[in-house]
């Protein structure tokens, strides 16, 4: 089975977020695997574990990302790819699924899989937007996945409900919390990550410029989130208070 | 590769030598594939291990047992072991950074570190291959545990006092073993031990012996002041046929494998004790900018930063010095022939060409973090005291670092008669530096240092080791063979060292910084370094004006006190407002921070 995994390096999630001339400061933070992505990892792993094949492993940005695809390859991974963006400007989720579909123009693939979100941006256009473009079957926020031969049997976490989908292969699916425990890199496997390959490759091998792949969307402002206000208490009974909670959703909170 | 070996550092030759930046291995040069390891174990302990610290506590054997063996799974358990046997064979650097992480959890990485450490690693470093091909590989997986039985109620320091005998039987199969091991790390799961005992009465010697072998059982769990998850029982042994092949390198030669294992137990204490420091550091800085009082978070009154201040650099200073250590056994041990390896005599040699260095890492981390869980429970004010915080019981197991590994006292008293003794092997030229120091001393004008970042550092670490040779010096001459009933003395010089070994590895470590990413970016360290070595060489001069004290006498001691006023005169700083700065850095990233 050719097994490919989508996988972007982003903010530890425990990282404090600070905001310095309009964007978020990544100085001295510490970086790791879209954690959703870690389950597209894990599921891909067990994939060639059930079917045998080769997993590879891509991402598209700076060439900081070795780190994060020398993990992938640690966990069970067997190639990874490290697109350069480092010489255009301004990307966004056009540009990201512009050049990956560029990479897999040629390539001949059973499944690819991928976070369902980024814990960063957290847009999930990526997925979507790439089967679009490869003009494959893609479902979204998989919490289980099941290969027969070419049939995928699917359970996608559909807003707290499951729905239960079958799709043929080649496919695209987008991972969701719930689906697997990500695995450690064991020391063994870390040890055998620096003898995988890595290939690294430029925006040119692929036939593209940087022209064809800046950003279509601008970003206007980066701010943090209101700081939370202390809890207010109503007094009086019961009416006095559903009255006072009504009067102040509407005019101070303007929710209603 | 042998070359890397001979080009190790001597041991001990940081008293005379200056350290430059390439010869001096620091956590900023750790490669990816070590930083990943690093991570795994850190994984592994917060997601496996933390979250049942509480049924650990209660020494819950079987969960012990099960998670080791999950640790096992992950190859964790068998970095020190030989790929050969089932093992990885990491660098020492590898194994140092687990055990670091390990240390996160507390009690739990004492179960961790006797199975891999002085359980396992006497019969890495000193077995036969055939005792290496019987046992390693299930110790490297964690099928089965180690650990390593030297203590007994009658000879704890004095190790080679033991009573515990072994006997030829008459068929000349097995040895008979007899006697009590008192405060066995593991005895209550381990399934094979290593044991000292004398043949004929006075011929030190180790064996393995293993749990199933008729004889051997253990007694009750000790009730212990803190590392409660750990087992520690007696382990006795009653009539325990050992058969000959599971004698351990060479009858009488035990000491040899006792004292080179305690040496490696002593820089492993040291790394664990700089983990848990970190750990500490972080839940105290945590705690102190979310505690309230007066309104304002008690982070902001700068005694509480004077001691968050005080912890990271103490921090610095251990981590700094105890990753030098290692990679000073990384360049001697990584680099061992496979002839040599498997020649006990050579690993010995390694390993205890630098016991100086062990033994005092080992008392500079241990009592770091003793006095760095100390403020965090300081800084907890109340809370501090009650069991539900973390602090409380970090606080009580680490008071046991100061004591086992050799007491600090009985590591104190190790170096300057390992110093002394390499000096007369003629490995370490004190006597000549101290003949040019005498010299100089006559006629010794005060140097201005410059004033380039670490310029006053690097002055007084060259003052430091010039206080050293006069101090030593005059000791030996005055006490001659009688030096060692000197203990205070002894003490005071070993401290003095201490010192001068931790000075020079903050500013070496801070200067290679410096030259790889420029000062803009390590301003926290060249502030714990201008603070530690101010304050490090204030004691220095303390303990060496009381050395003179006790040594000199009349116009000797006159004119002595008077060079060591010339060796000691600087421009000291203000530290107070050092010290702030450097709390603001930690308070900001909440954690320590370099």
């Amino acid at each position: 089975m050719n097994i490919y995994v989508l996988m972007k390096r982003t903010f530890d999630t425990e990282e404090k977020i600070v905001i310095e001339n309009g964007r978020v400061s990544d100085d001295g933070v510490n970086f790791i695997i879209n954690p959703y992505d870690e389950f597209a990892i894990e599921e891909a792993i067990k994939l060639k574990d059930a079917h045998g094949g080769e997993v590879t492993v891509v991402t598209v940005g700076s060439e900081d990302a070795e780190k994060e695809l020398r993990t992938a390859l640690a966990m069970g991974c067997d190639k990874a790819v490290l697109i350069s963006t480092e010489d255009v400007e301004d990307t966004d989720q056009w540009s990201t699924a512009e050049i990956l579909a560029a990479y897999f123009k040629d390539k001949s693939f059973d499944i690819i899989l991928g976070g369902n979100v980024s814990n960063d941006n957290g847009t999930g256009q990526i997925g979507p937007r790439l089967a679009e473009k490869l003009g494959i079957p893609h479902v979204s926020t998989i919490v289980k996945l099941e290969i027969n031969g070419n049939q995928a049997t699917i359970e996608r976490d559909a807003e707290g409900d499951t729905e239960i989908i079958e799709a043929s292969l080649p496919l695209l699916v987008t991972a969701q919390q719930g689906l697997n425990e990500p695995r450690y890199p064991s020391l063994p496997g870390i040890m055998k990550a620096k003898k995988k390959p890595l290939e690294v490759l430029e925006l040119d091998d692929l036939d593209l410029d940087e022209d064809d792949v800046e950003a279509k969307t601008e970003t206007v402002e980066v701010f943090l989130p209101p700081k939370k206000q202390a809890g207010r208490i109503l007094e009086g009974d019961a009416d006095s208070q559903a009255k006072e909670l009504v009067r102040l959703l509407k005019s101070e909170a303007k929710v209603i | 590769m042998s070359n890397t070996a001979e080009k190790a550092l001597k041991g001990g030759s940081f008293l005379v030598d200056e350290l430059t930046p390439d010869q001096m291995f620091v956590p900023e040069d750790l490669t990816e594939e070590q930083q990943m390891i690093a991570k795994t174990t850190q994984d592994y302990i917060q997601n496996e291990v933390l979250p049942h610290m509480e049924t650990l506590e209660k020494q819950d054997l079987e969960l012990t047992k099960k998670l080791l063996r999950k640790a096992g799974d992950l190859g964790l358990l068998g970095a020190d072991v030989p790929e050969a046997y089932g093992g990885l064979g990491l660098d020492k650097i590898s194994s140092s950074l687990i055990t670091e992480k390990f240390a996160l959890a507390r009690s739990f990485s004492l179960s961790y570190g006797a199975h891999v450490g002085i359980g396992s690693l006497p019969i890495v470093l000193f077995g036969t291959p055939e005792q290496k091909q019987k046992y390693l590989p299930d110790l490297a997986t964690g099928k089965k545990f180690a650990a390593y039985a030297l203590t007994e109620p009658g000879s704890g320091s004095d190790a080679l006092g033991a009573k515990t005998t072994a006997k030829l039987n008459e068929a000349g199969t097995h040895y008979i073993l007899n006697g009590e091991k008192q405060w066995i790390t593991n005895s209550g799961f381990a399934d094979v031990f290593v044991v000292y005992a004398k043949v004929d009465g006075d011929k030190f010697t180790a064996f393995i012996v293993e749990r199933e072998f008729p004889g051997v059982s253990t007694g009750a769990e000790e009730k212990k002041m803190g590392i409660k998850a750990s087992s520690t029982r007696t382990l006795i042994l009653e009539d325990v046929p050992v058969p000959v092949e599971n004698v351990l390198g060479e009858i009488g030669k035990g000491h040899k494998i006792a004292f080179n294992i305690l040496n490696i137990g002593r820089y492993k204490l040291a790394v664990g004790c700089v983990g848990a420091a970190k750990r500490v550091l972080e839940v105290a800085v945590r705690y102190a900018n979310g505690r309230k009082q007066f309104n304002t978070p008690i982070s902001s009154f700068t005694l509480i930063q004077n001691k968050l201040a005080n912890m990271a650099i103490q921090t610095y200073a251990a981590e700094s010095s105890v990753y030098r250590t290692v990679g000073l056994f990384r360049d001697r041990m990584d680099n061992l022939t496979e002839e040599e390896i498997n020649d006990g005599a050579k690993v010995a040699e390694a390993i205890a060409e630098y016991a100086i260095e062990c033994s005092l890492n080992k008392v500079f981390a241990s009592e770091a973090l003793d006095y760095i869980v100390d403020e965090a429970v300081q800084i907890h004010g109340g809370y501090g005291y009650m069991q539900e915080y973390e602090v409380e019981g970090a606080y009580r197991d680490s008071r046991i670092n100061r004591i086992f590994e050799g007491t600090n006292e009985i590591n104190r008293l190790l170096v300057p008669s390992q110093i002394l003794r390499k000096t007369m092997k003629g490995d370490l030229p004190l006597l000549q530096k101290a003949q040019t120091l005498q010299e100089e001393l006559l006629m010794l004008m005060p140097e201005e240092p410059g004033d380039a970042p670490l310029d006053q550092e690097r002055y007084l670490l060259k003052n430091a080791k010039k206080v050293f040779l006069m101090v030593a010096g005059l000791g030996v001459q005055k006490f001659g063979k009688n030096l060692e009933h000197e203990q205070e003395l002894l003490a005071n010089v070993a401290d003095i060292v201490s010192n001068i070994y931790a000075m020079e590895s903050v500013i070496t470590r801070t200067q290679k910084a410096i030259d790889k990413t420029g000062l803009e970016k390590n301003q926290q360290k060249l502030l714990m370094t201008e603070v530690f070595c101010q304050e490090a060489f204030q004691k220095i001069e303390a303990l060496a004006k009381e050395s003179l004290l006790v040594i000199e006498e009349g116009d000797n001691l006159r004119m002595m006190l008077s060079a060591l006023r010339k060796l000691t005169r600087f421009t000291p700083s203000n530290v107070v407002a050092k010290k702030r700065a450097i709390a603001q850095n930690v308070m900001k990233a909440e954690t320590y921070i370099v």
